[in-house]
């Protein structure tokens, strides 16, 4: 694998929760990141899965460090960034940038194309060979945008096209990173496929990594060459995309696979687990594993134990799951390890 | 025009038919722009019992075409032309009183957003006894006991004390249980849910899913589903309807449309899709370009500036005049194309993925 860029070690992040009814004091918090451990390496694109909730946008967040933690670590190429200042961090801003879901309320709609898109190099007071304004038409035509368009105004451009100027200012500076929460799930069907593309080019012409952050496991999975599964704040599998999605050890993960309606008629239906409930409040996140409540596998130690993510027998090499009561691995395929010592 | 086998005069009653009849339904809005072309001689059929699928983009008049089914429309600025037949009553010529009664008794809705759906200031088995008050002139605990029943029916747990909580108490699947409850508590024969899973997770969406069907097994309700995901429909419905620029674009059972679709919209939407079995190292295929404004729709087929094959079909028939939807019943689609070259096409396409 490349040089490690982004790590996130035992990350955490509450949110307080203020109550009272003169003096408003903190009564609990939300545990919307609560210790988990990823990292993505240069040039490689890792899926952020989850339902609502589950902390995958705060996630991506912290990794951009628009927010601080509350304990856990982030280190961008080695180097600590978790509680930097503006000025100790501004070097690195400009290697990470995010994409963000609405492509309505993430472009001011007061400024032209142009002036959003220069923004970030004003700010960085960066001066392009050939000008701002040729970097800025280099851009859009990069995106697939007319560069004439500069000029224009946001409202003057669709949904798709929005998400398009969205990611001509990530790329602005040239980031060796980039965070895209739910950078698709605004957009049409039709469109998202053309954006989807879009990102996959950009990924494979210029090597930028991705931290793609959504809760459609088919798109994930068509972009991600690893994948984290979230729930309830913790991450409960991760391994590369093969593992996930053809051999998943976690029963959460499988319950997610099987939820995803696909438009086949097939003969043979597919399996189907049906979760009950809704995901529990992470104010105030069940004992042990947090899956617990709505696992049809949960035992007593489930309600005591937080279970350790690890390599389970009969997982891949990076291949984590954090289960007391794992579904059984498949043997396929010679890198699969059955390790007792493992299990 | 469209033309389909229509028997009986416009305005009077007639026989044995389907459940619901549209028959060249258009509905225009007239905005500081311009007028809005929203629906565009649209003709479809829902047999007692059955769910039919509406599949679109943004735009593409589904939603606006239900809402003339429920006289929901603004009618200072709406021009409605066509047939609505709910069995033997017309709804686009019903009078306000008519289309009151209805609503809510016979014809239900569900929508999108729960949270915006459902009055913050009532708790839930006010406004789920509210439809019930109204339209069978039940008691305040008849109504009351009505909406505890209805609560335990969508699977809501503890129904007895559920019934006296607030909206924002409840999560966002349980609202939408609750907005089904809603809709259903007067019985309707007929219930429209309006993308009704879209705001919520995979997992819920699921649930959520599963209620319906078996609501529908239970009480032969018959359903109009829209949405924009086909695979929601896949599991769903059993016939479908794909919708493009306002205008039925390919109709048929679902097995029919999502096995062998025919019409190059339909193909383009599948292939927009990433899937779970599919090979990750293929891109995408998307529909390029963007859905057309319908201020202004494009002429001949809506569909032309975005289609691959207009050269193939002929373009003076592509560019210049609408297709109609062919055959008139069954599996049908609106395109120039034989069915020589769809299935060639059709079968290259499979080619590719393979």
């Amino acid at each position: 694998m490349n040089e490690t860029l982004l790590e996130l070690k035992d990350l955490v992040k509450h949110f307080p929760v203020r109550g009272g009814a003169l003096i408003k004091r903190q009564v609990g918090a939300v545990h919307a990141v609560d210790g988990i451990d990823l990292t993505v390496g240069e040039g490689e694109t890792v899926g952020l899965v989850g339902e609502s909730g589950c902390g995958k946008s705060t996630s991506g967040r912290l990794a951009a460090r628009l927010l601080e933690p509350t304990s856990g670590k982030i280190l961008y190429r080695g180097q600590e960034i978790s509680h930097s200042s503006r000025r100790q961090l501004k070097p690195i801003r400009s290697e990470i940038q995010m994409i963000f879901q609405d492509p309505y309320s993430s472009l001011n709609p007061r400024h032209t194309v142009g002036t959003i898109i220069r923004g970030p190099m004003e700010v960085n007071d960066i001066n392009p060979p050939g000008g701002r304004k040729k970097r800025v038409q280099e851009l859009l035509e990069i995106v697939g945008l007319n560069p004439e368009h500069f000029n224009r105004f946001p409202h003057e451009f669709s949904g798709g096209q929005r998400q398009r100027i969205g990611i001509a200012r990530a790329l602005a500076l040239d980031p060796k990173l980039i965070i895209a929460d739910e950078p698709v799930s605004a957009l049409d069907v039709s469109i998202q496929a053309q954006v989807v593309n879009l990102l996959q080019e950009l990924q494979r012409d210029l090597g930028i990594a991705f931290l793609f952050i959504a809760h459609d496991l088919a798109i994930v999975r068509h972009f991600s060459q690893r994948v984290a599964v979230m729930y309830l704040g913790k991450i409960v599998e991760v391994g590369d995309r093969q593992s996930i999605y053809e051999r998943p050890r976690h029963p959460y993960t499988h319950a997610l696979l099987s939820a995803v309606p696909e438009p086949d008629v097939s003969s043979e239906p597919r399996e189907r687990i049906r979760l009950a409930g809704d995901v529990p409040s992470p104010i105030n996140p069940p004992s042990g594993c947090r899956f617990r409540t709505r696992c049809w596998k949960a035992q007593d130690k489930c309600a005591t134990e937080v279970p350790p993510l690890v390599r389970l027998s009969g997982n891949r090499e990076g291949h984590l799951t954090a289960c007391h009561f794992p579904d059984a691995p498949t043997t396929q395929g010679e890198d699969v390890v059955l390790d007792p010592a493992l299990a | 025009m469209t033309t389909v086998s229509w028997s009986g005069e416009p305005g009077t009653s007639r026989g044995p038919g389907p459940f619901l009849s549209v028959r060249d339904l258009s509905v225009e809005f007239s905005t500081e722009d311009g007028i809005v072309h929203a629906v565009d001689n649209l003709s479809f059929d829902l047999e007692k019992g059955t769910t039919l699928g509406i599949v679109g983009e943004s735009g593409s008049g589904k939603s606006v075409t239900n809402l003339a089914i429920l006289g929901l429309h603004d009618p200072a600025h709406t021009k409605i032309s066509g047939e609505i037949w709910l069995e033997d009553q017309e709804l686009t010529s019903a009078d306000g009183t008519t289309m009151e009664q209805l609503r809510g008794n016979r014809v239900a809705m569900i929508f999108q957003d729960p949270l915006t759906a459902l009055s913050p200031f009532h708790t839930i088995g006010r406004q789920i006894g509210e439809v019930y008050r109204k339209h069978k002139g039940a008691s305040k605990k008849e109504a009351r006991d009505r909406a505890i029943e209805m609560l335990r029916r969508v699977g809501i747990p503890q129904p007895e004390t559920r019934v006296d909580h607030y909206p924002h108490e409840f999560s966002g699947g349980m609202r939408q249980r609750a907005m089904i409850a809603m809709a259903l508590v007067c019985d309707p024969d007929l219930l429209i849910a309006d993308e009704p899973t879209t705001a919520l997770d995979v997992t819920v969406q699921a649930q959520i899913l599963d209620l319906l069907k078996e609501l529908q097994q239970q009480f032969g309700t018959s359903i109009i589903l829209i949405t924009h995901d086909l695979g929601v429909v896949a599991g769903t419905a059993d016939n479908v309807m794909v919708m493009y620029a306002g205008r039925a674009a390919e109709r048929g059972t679902v097995r029919e449309v999502l096995r062998e679709p025919q019409h190059p919209y339909t193909w383009g939407l599948l292939s927009s899709m990433p899937r779970l079995n599919a090979s990750v190292d293929v891109p995408l295929t998307p529909v390029r370009g963007t859905p057309p404004s319908l201020l202004n729709p494009p002429s001949g087929c809506p569909f032309h500036p975005r289609c691959d094959y207009t050269k193939l079909a002929g373009p003076e028939l592509c560019f210049g005049q609408r297709p109609s939807i062919s055959p008139e019943t069954g599996h049908g689609d609106a395109c120039y194309l034989t069915l020589e070259q769809k299935r060639e096409l059709r079968t290259a396409k499979t080619e590719d993925h393979a």
